[in-house]
Order: structure tokens, then sequence, then C-alpha cells
């Protein structure tokens, strides 16, 4: 039971009259890589921040480590959680983003620290310690002082990771976490990523890196017009789509 | 193969061409030169600025007229009201940007129906009304609303609900009045100028912070507000100054303890016009240039992670790495 991770039902989501989910159904275990591939416009994105509560879906549930998220159900009805409980929901679930997304205004180690030191409290010396260890694991250990416009891209990236990571999640959603990058930077931000699901880090990755969910995905989604058109090991689904639109696509990007 | 022959070529001279003329300009600085010769050799030759009754002594005394005692006390208002006017300003618009900027419907007409209104109204108007405020009320306080029609609704006579009341006519004259009015005034312009620099910064931002658990506040307050800071500060010195001289209105309030009503009641007495105009304007002018320098320092801290400097001397190290570490003349500290 608590070995599911991620439980999605039936999950629907519109913006104002575009819908842009239509029934998303979908599971993820502990320890799991799921690579969620599709064209653009799919809504693989948007089922990702409905994941963390970003977006408000509109009907469905997800469930993350068995907690609905964003509402509580009590008496066969179902309330809104207050912000201070989505704030509690979210923590233990870390997101990296297309566009990284560091603060600019604070340095690389502050960037790490801020959430470990500003929401869970935790005492500064612990988190610093932490927080560089973290940032020598992504090969950083050199730019701690440095603010996230002197960095390249990749090197953002990997902060971006660092920072999801000092706040010990369960979960790491990443939403096409190499998209923005140059091509020579994609491979060192996938390395750390291959790093992180060798250590058991349940992860689901939105990307377009088909190379990354063969050799490194437990579990394929291919998503298209807001649904889930084709799931299962990325190997078979790659070499073996059974889906007229999956062949369609997976023949253009490999 | 081209790499060798790079390597092995020997450095051309540097090149050392006449530079293009630029007449036009000259004829330019010729002209400055002689208005401003022209005007220093006003200042210096007409007796009619009485420099001596600025600078060295008035009536007698062995200070010019900038420096005597009520004139300093007016100074020491003037930069009072400033401080206090601006951090009302200051601290009332961020808290109706917010309200400007929330999703619920009535908070944000609110603070759009206060920036409409102190907006529109004259701050000289506005300054007189709020000296002549207190014909409204006897006594002004804390307390229940509404306390003696909820009195007359139960039937009691003169109910009194304030826990704190004072006169009226002592609270709101003179400096507080003149203070609320500039202050309440500057809150509609700095709400304006704080929502600029909050719909400045990336919705990214306010993303990641959430979704790293931050609440809505300690986004704000973390990330938001000092990344907006950059967009707020430049205007925000701005209205500072304008404030500097824009207290002088409330000389009309009445406010005596200002400098401009001070330098006012001493051209009155003495009949001296023109000087006594050139005194207050050298001492705007020093509370100007105070203000313009603090105004430097504080850009220069909130655009840390910004500088072109270091953008600048991020892109100077790329290329040293991709030269192979051949330029070495850059300092490293940051």
């Amino acid at each position: 039971m608590s070995d599911v991770m991620v439980r999605a039902e039936n999950v629907h989501k519109s913006f104002g009259s575009l819908e842009v989910l239509k029934g998303i159904d979908l599971e993820v275990r502990a320890g799991e890589v799921c690579c969620v591939l599709g064209p653009s416009g799919s809504g693989k994105s948007t089922f990702l921040r409905c994941v963390n509560h970003l977006e408000k879906i509109n009907a469905g549930r997800i469930f993350v480590d068995g907690d609905l998220m964003g509402y509580r159900e009590r008496g066969g009805k179902l309330h809104e959680l207050g912000e201070r409980d989505v704030a509690k929901q979210r923590r233990s679930i870390g997101m990296v983003f297309q566009r990284f997304n560091l603060f600019p205004h604070m340095t690389v180690l502050q960037n790490v620290m801020e959430a470990p030191c500003r929401v869970k409290r935790e005492s500064k010396a612990d988190v610093r310690d932490r927080a560089v260890a973290l940032l020598d694991r992504v090969g950083l250990g050199a730019k701690t002082e440095s603010y996230p416009g002197q960095l390249s891209g990749g090197q953002q990236q990997r902060v971006a990771i660092a920072r999801a990571l000092a706040m010990r999640p369960k979960l790491m959603l990443f939403d096409e976490p190499t998209s923005a990058l140059d091509p020579e930077l994609v491979g060192e931000v996938l390395d750390v990523m291959k790093d992180l699901a060798r250590d058991g880090m349940t992860m689901v990755v939105v990307t377009h890196e088909i190379g990354f969910a063969r050799e490194v995905g437990d579990k394929l989604i291919f998503m298209d017009g807001g649904v889930v058109v084709e799931q299962g090991a990325p190997r078979e689904v790659i070499a073996n789509p059974q889906h007229e639109r999956t062949r369609a696509f997976l023949s253009k990007v490999l | 193969m081209s790499d060798q022959t790079t390597t092995e070529r020997a450095r051309p001279e540097p090149i050392k061409a006449v530079p293009v003329r630029h007449p036009g300009r000259w004829v330019t600085i010729a002209i400055l030169a002689v208005l401003a010769a022209m005007f220093v050799h006003l200042l210096v030759t007409n007796d009619n600025f009485r420099w001596s009754f600025i600078f060295l002594s008035y009536e007698d005394g062995k200070r010019g007229v900038m420096f005597t005692g009520p004139v300093l006390e007016g100074l020491r208002g003037t930069i009072l009201l400033t401080i206090t006017s601006m951090a009302i300003g200051i601290g009332l618009g961020v808290i109706l940007a917010v309200m400007r900027l929330s999703p619920n419907r009535i908070l944000s007409s609110v603070a759009f129906l206060y920036t409409w209104f102190f907006r529109a109204v004259p701050r000289l108007v506005l300054a007189i009304l709020f000296g002549n405020l207190n014909i409204l009320w006897s006594r002004v306080g804390f307390g229940l609303p509404f306390d003696k029609q909820i009195g007359d609704l139960f039937g009691i006579d003169n109910f009194n609900g304030q826990f704190y009341s004072i006169r009226a006519v002592d609270l709101l004259a003179g400096f507080v009045a003149g203070m609320l009015a500039l202050g309440l005034s500057e809150a509609a312009y700095m709400a304006e100028i704080v929502r600029a620099g909050l719909q400045s910064v990336d919705q990214g931002q306010t993303e990641a912070a959430v979704a790293l658990g931050m609440s809505r506040f300690q986004v704000l307050r973390r990330i938001v507000l000092p990344q907006a800071m950059r967009v707020i500060v430049p205007p925000t010195g701005n209205e500072t100054i304008a404030m500097v001289k824009d207290t002088s209105l409330v000389a009309y309030v009445p406010v005596a303890g200002e400098l401009w009503f001070q330098l006012n009641a001493v051209s009155a007495r003495t009949f001296v016009v023109f000087p006594v105009l050139v005194a207050a304007l050298i001492w705007y002018l020093i509370i100007c240039t105070v203000l313009m320098i603090g105004q430097f320092f504080l850009e220069r801290h909130y655009g840390k992670g910004y500088g072109a400097t270091g953008r600048a001397r991020q892109r100077l190290r790329d290329i040293e790495v991709e030269q192979g570490g051949r330029i070495t003349t850059t300092g490293e500290g940051t």
C-alpha cells in the first residue's frame, strides 16, 4: 500500500474551456523512475504540476505516499486544504523546473539553504553542512558563493536539483529539466539524475530524452491529447510501440 | 594545423591612427564655458545675493541666516517629516500593492479606490484639508466603532466605548496633520511603484518557492520583494527627493517646525527676500545630494547577483577557459 508513491485516479484538469487532462490514471511505486513522454501540449507538464498541487485539478484524485493532495476527505465531503497544509504536503516533494527558477538574488549556497532553514526551521550549521555536501555531490562544491547569473545553464540546473534535495524529499518531479540547456550541457544534468535514480529516489520525469528514459526509467508513460496513450517498460515501449500515435512520435524524435 | 600557424605568428603592431575630430563638440563646450563663466561672475559680483547675510552674519549675529536656530529647527522638522511620511507611504504602499494584486475582488478594488482618490487630490489642497480636519470631531481615539448607536440600541444613554481618546485639535493639527497628508498621499504613489516591482518578478520564482513548501508570506518577504526592490528602489529614491521638497507644502497646514516656514518668516520679518530664497535652495540641494548618495548604495545592494560587472567578469572567464587560460588579467575576487 505505502509501496505506491504516486497514484492518480481519473485526473481531469481544464484551463477555462480548454480541457488539458482528460482522465489520467497512473501509479508510480516507491523507488521507481517514471518517465513521461509526449508531444508539447499533451498535458504532461500540467499533470506534473498537479501532483504537487501547483495546479488545482477539476476532477479525480491524486495521492502521494497515501496522502490525498490538496484536499481532506471527511464524512464523504471534500474540504480544500489551507495554505499551510498544502505547503506541508509540498515539503516532501521536490520539483525541478525547465527554466531552473533559482533565486537570482541569493548565492548558490543560500539557494540550497533557504527552504530547510525557513520552512523546516532546521539549525543553520546542520543545513550548511548538508547543503555543501549536496553541492559537492552535483559537482558544484567550488561554486557555493557564486550567484546563479554567473553559472552556466547546466550548473544552474544542478543547483536546482541540490536545492530540491535539501528538503529530503521522498519524491522528485522533473519538468523537462534539460529542455532549456545547450546540447553539450544536457549530459551533466542527466548524470546527476542517473545518480539520484541509482540511490533509489522515486522520480517522475517529464522529458524528451529518449535515451535517458530507456536507460534509467522503470516505467514509461506516453501522453497525447490529455490522456495516457500507452505505458509500460521503457525498452519495450520504445522498441515496440503498440499505438499508432506513439509510433509516429517516436519515429520523429529517435 | 591552423592552430600552429596562429601561435607562431607574431603579434602585429598596435593600431596608431589619427582619431576622428568632433568640431561640433568643441563649439558646444566653448559656449557652455562662456555661460558658466557668466554665471560665476554673477554669483561673485552681484551684491544683491548678500552672501554674508546667508552664510556669515544675520541681524548682527555671528551666523548667517542658514545656520540660525529657528532655521536649523526647521531643517530638523523637514528631515523628520520626510522620514515619517515616507515611512507611512512605503509601509502603506506595500500593503496596498499586495491588496491590489489579491485575487479577491473587494480587496483589490479598495486598493484601487485609495490610489484613485489620493492621486487625484493635489498635495497642497490635501495638506490644508488635513490641517482643518479637526473640525469634524471634538475627540478622536481608539475603541468600539458606532458605540453611541449601539448604546442607543440597548437604551443606554451616552454609552462610551472609547478606550483612549484625545482632543482632535491637539492631534489633527500641525506636524501630525502634515505628516498624514503627505504620507497618505505618498502611499498611493508607492502602491503603484511597488505593484510594478512585484509584477516584474518572474512567476517561476513564486512557483519554485511554493514548491519548496514556503508560505505565501515567506515567498513575498524572502523571494519576491528582494527581487522587486531592484525595480522599486530607483523610483522610490525619486519619490523621497520629491517628498523633501513637498514638505514645504505643510507650511500652509500650518506647520511651524519646517524649513520653508521658518525661512519665509525670516523674509517676512526682515524684508530680505532673495537671499532667503537662495538659502532655502542651498539647504534643499544639500539634503537631496545626501539622499542621492544613499540611493546609489541602496541600488548597489539590491543589484546583487544581477550586476553587469558580474556578468562581464563571467564572460571574461568563459573566454579565458575557451582560450586555454591565457588571459590572466582578471581579478578573481567577487
